[in-house]
């Protein structure tokens, strides 16, 4: 009776063998798809995210703008000790509520997500998945000067603040704001998303587009100098109610300029001359500029969602969707003012300024500056990037001194700051509401000869123009950038 | 060195487990999702748990000692190490239930040292199969008067104890069958008339094997446990093999198996529900309902766990931490159901991987060996039925239940044997680890392999 004993045991080995593989089978060949493609019935990986310590998130002088916290229940939870402050370029993440901004953009890094061969090491040593930490280039104090000052307002209304040499973003303020800590209740956030009146989840500094109006003039400008077609000396038709497209365009209570330089116009911000400008110019070069300023496409700003960023583009009606600058349907004249359905986003126009500012290069916008793990080690330093040569030197110098000009004889005197050369361009975009009601904007940027910030503000719907409303706000924000 | 000497000292590794295991999970104690909220350090109480298993074991080991001292010398170790290894990972899921569970394990080697001291000579058993065999099939209905246990008639309740007959059953209908075939074997082969090559026994001496598997069919009806059923009429078609070596039996076997198994299929809606899930455990429709949530959550589990698994304490059992305490339903705050019973392995997996689960399994298979080895060394025929036929049912009931958690066959709520929490199942397995060292005794013996200290040979009882 050996014989089939023997047998006996072979099937047993067999079966075992089975039992082996199929173990095998869902531990190893398809272990990847059950972890990760069943979310509603396997909610395994949403319990170890809530197990780990998510990085912090840090500002610039090293204040939290967001942490984990563990819970008594024995889970980690965000907080946002700045509240408000932060909402808008920092973002929330809760489970169940998903995450937004840079909370989204840089989930790995905070999560401390490394390589499968470094997991396994971790794992094999018993080391706990930790997340790093991430220090950003946002300065709380003049953060909470740009809120309070759009706040003040009584409307919406954003303020984007760079460093013009490396592209890092100092401060991103957009009102109304909210306060993450709330997002942790669904009936805030519920709330939050169907408050159409306020929109305080849209971050109006990179998502909303406002016609840019006159600060325009500083592309439109950088065509025309650095293409050769004109230098700051020549002369154009500054009278107002010349026609454009067949439209007669008309200056600020219609006055008259005759032939103007370029200086001149920017100075007294003359609409028909620079329509004339840009009409002389053309559309191909117009495209060109546009593009190398980032018109046209979504901000290269990767520590931010990009489905969260809008283009700024021309979008005119008809046909009622983006059309390059070259398009039939464009009119050249009222693009060359920042109006013919062109919209751009206050992170745009602070680009604008801060390639001026940077001797015609253009930075890589970014947040964050650095990644540290638990350990303190720095994992990542980020350098700065050019995103594109806009313009030669010269032309970038020629542009400054017109945007000097404009701050110290100008529309844009209530930007000046005492001791520092500023220099700027105001904006005052007529809305659907008439002339009384503007979208106002001040882009600029100090100091002049060697700049440290450059910024952009813009107030929507507003009774007065961008000199009075606009610029004050960006000196304030200046002011305490350059303070440090 | 004599084969208790050899056994003394395989225990030590089952007691330092013993230790390092409570101490891991003392260590992940402090750990989120671990279930058992506390401080994060070692408790001395890791090496007392460790010294109490080591005496224990060094007791029952003193009755081997004693009483069958030629007996397999690894036999008792593995289950040792089973059996720890068991306690640890049931203490991690839940610290009350191992305290029972350790209780159970005392009451065990008892019972193990009980039957081997009053049972000195196992072949008295064959003189009361019958009542053996009357006394296995009135537990198998006993659950049958009781409220079903997740739809299959397998446990009973009285009170907090949760009892499943059938773990005593299976010992009654091997030792039934051992004795049974021992005197049928020869009449089963010779007196059959052969027809194109199959043998067709007389139907006098096959009458009682169609007997049985008539029962598995009952059983399969009655019970509503596939994998039960599998295991019983496995383990009757093991020893029907080992006697005659036709494995013309074998085949015509396994074809009434599951010609009968797809009839009562189609009858039972409880079991081609089951058979639904298994097909499908992911579909959105059966895991709503609930009829595939638990075989999903044992894949994910095992998933989760990857090659070397997430740590001792790290598998996700229990999410009301998450949900704050307010748990509605069973299905909400538990992760994965009957964790401690029907899931162990898929726990185990979870937090050792495919690794832990493969040195399972190699323990298991050791066991086997042990099991097999014992039966091929046995002189006679009931030593060998009875031991192969142990052997067999103990490999099947891993096979069944490793194979539900892995989706291999259909879901049964059979237990790991010496793994899993459940009284019925420890205590039913020591007892089939003593009838196996018994066996082993005598067969070493005879065979001149045990200690070389020739000693008188006990005559039959009686």
């Amino acid at each position: 009776m050996n014989q089939p004993i023997r047998r006996l045991f072979w099937v047993v080995l067999a079966m075992f063998a089975a039992l082996l593989g199929a173990t095998a089978w869902w531990t190893v060949v398809r272990a990847d798809e059950l972890n990760t493609q069943h979310p509603e019935q396997n909610a395994r990986a949403l319990v170890r995210s809530m197990e780990i310590r998510r990085g912090t998130i840090r500002a610039a002088d090293g204040a939290v703008i967001a942490r984990s916290v563990r819970r008594e229940t024995g889970f980690y939870s965000r907080s946002y000790p700045l509240g408000e402050l932060f909402g808008h370029p920092v973002g929330y993440s809760f489970v169940g509520r998903g995450q937004s901004e840079l909370e989204a953009a840089r989930n790995q890094d905070l999560m401390g997500e490394r390589s499968a061969l470094e997991t396994t090491f971790d794992q094999l040593l018993g080391r706990r998945q930790d997340g790093y930490d991430l220090y950003t280039s946002l300065v709380p104090r003049a953060q909470r000067i740009a809120l309070d000052a759009l706040a003040r307002t009584g409307q919406s209304g954003a303020a984007v603040a760079l460093d013009p040499r490396t592209g890092a973003i100092r401060v991103m303020a957009s009102w109304p704001s909210y306060d993450p800590n709330s997002i942790r209740s669904e009936q805030a956030l519920r709330e939050m998303n169907t408050d159409e009146r306020d929109k305080p989840l849209v971050n109006r500094a990179v998502q909303f587009g406002y016609a840019p109006g006159s600060t325009f003039k500083v592309v439109t400008a950088a065509a025309a100098i650095d293409s050769g077609r004109f230098t700051p000396r020549s002369t154009v038709d500054g009278d107002s109610g010349q026609e454009f497209s067949g439209v007669p365009l008309a200056n600020d209570y219609n006055q008259d300029f005759g032939q103007v330089d370029l200086v001149t116009a920017m100075v007294k911000s003359v609409n028909t001359a620079w329509a004339n400008v840009g009409v002389a110019v053309g559309k191909p070069t117009m495209r060109r500029y546009m593009e190398r300023f980032g018109f046209g496409s979504k901000p290269e700003l990767s520590d931010y969602p990009r489905n969260a960023m809008s283009a700024s583009v021309i979008a005119p009606d008809p046909p009622g969707r983006p059309v390059p600058a070259t398009s039939r349907y464009v009119d050249l004249g009222r693009l060359s003012i920042g109006q013919g359905g062109l919209d751009a986003t206050p992170l745009q126009m602070a680009q604008v300024a801060a390639a001026v500012a940077n001797r015609g290069r253009l930075m890589k916008p970014y947040l964050v500056t650095r990644v540290v793990d638990a350990e303190g080690r720095t994992v990542e330093r980020v350098r700065p990037k050019v995103q594109s040569r806009v313009m030669k030197e010269s032309t970038a110098a020629a542009l400054r001194d017109m945007m000097v000009a404009v701050v110290e004889r100008g529309t844009g005197t209530r930007a000046a700051i005492p001791g520092v050369s500023v220099a700027g361009k105001t904006g005052t975009a007529e809305t659907a509401f008439g002339d009384t009601i503007n979208n106002v904007w001040f882009i600029g940027f100090a100091p002049a000869d060697n700049p440290r910030v450059a910024v952009a503000v813009t107030v929507r719907g507003v009774r007065g123009f961008g000199g009075e409303l606009a610029a004050p706000i960006a000196r304030e924000i200046m002011e305490a950038l350059l303070r440090r | 060195m004599s084969a208790r000497n050899r056994e003394l000292l395989a225990l030590i590794p089952a007691a330092l487990l013993v230790s390092v295991g409570f101490a891991a999970v003392f260590l992940s104690r402090g750990d989120l999702v671990g279930g058992l909220g506390g401080r994060n350090e070692i408790s001395d109480l890791s090496i007392t748990y460790g010294g109490i298993f080591l005496g224990l074991c060094v007791a029952a080991h003193l009755v081997l000692r004693l009483t069958l001292r030629d007996a397999d010398p690894y036999l008792f170790p593995l289950a040792a190490l089973l059996a720890c290894f068991g306690l640890v990972e049931i203490y991690r899921i839940d610290a009350a239930l191992a305290r029972q569970q350790a209780q159970w394990f005392v009451i065990g080697l008892l019972l193990f040292s009980v039957a081997i001291i009053t049972l000195r000579d196992y072949r008295v058993l064959e003189r009361y199969r019958y009542l053996i065999v009357l006394g296995g099939f009135l537990l198998l209905l006993l659950p049958r008067f009781f409220a079903p246990v997740n739809g299959a008639y397998l446990a009973i309740r009285v009170g907090s104890l949760s009892l499943q007959p059938a773990e005593f059953a299976k010992l009654a209908m091997v030792i039934f069958l051992a004795s049974y075939l021992r005197d049928t074997r020869q009449l089963l082969v010779t007196a059959g008339r052969r027809v194109l090559g199959v043998t067709i026994p007389p139907l006098k001496h096959f009458g009682p094997m169609l007997v049985i598997w008539g029962t598995s069919m009952a059983l399969l009806f009655f019970i509503r446990d596939i994998g039960s059923s599998l295991m019983f009429f496995g383990a009757l078609l093991a020893m029907l093999y080992v006697a005659t070596s036709r494995l013309s039996f074998v085949v015509v076997g396994l074809l009434l198996f599951f010609g009968g198994a797809y009839v009562v299929a189609g009858a039972v809606p409880h079991i081609a529900d089951r058979l639904d899930a298994w097909q499908h455990p992911f579909d959105p429709q059966l895991y709503q309902a609930g009829t595939s949530y638990q075989l999903a959550q044992s894949l994910f589990a095992q998933a989760d766990g990857g090659v070397l698994g997430r740590g001792f304490g790290q598998a996700v059992l229990d999410i009301s931490g998450l949900v704050g305490g307010e748990c509605t339903s069973t299905v909400q705050c538990s992760m994965l159901p009957a964790p401690h019973t029907d899931f162990i392995y898929a726990v185990i997996v979870n937090e050792l991987g495919l690794t832990g689960g493969a040195l399972l399994l190699c323990v298991y298979l050791l066991i086997v060996q042990r099991g097999f080895k014992i039966a091929m060394l046995a002189r006679d025929s009931f030593s060998k039925l009875l031991a192969a036929g142990l052997t067999a049912v103990f490999a099947l009931q891993v096979f069944v239940i490793v194979g539900g958690v892995t989706k291999l066959i259909p879901l049964t709520g059979v237990t790991l044997p010496f793994v899993s929490y459940g009284g019925s199942s420890i205590l039913a397995n020591f007892v089939l680890l003593a009838l196996l060292l018994m066996v082993s005794d005598r067969a070493r013996r005879e065979a001149g392999v045990g200690a070389g200290r020739r000693r008188k040979l006990p005559g039959r009882a009686g």
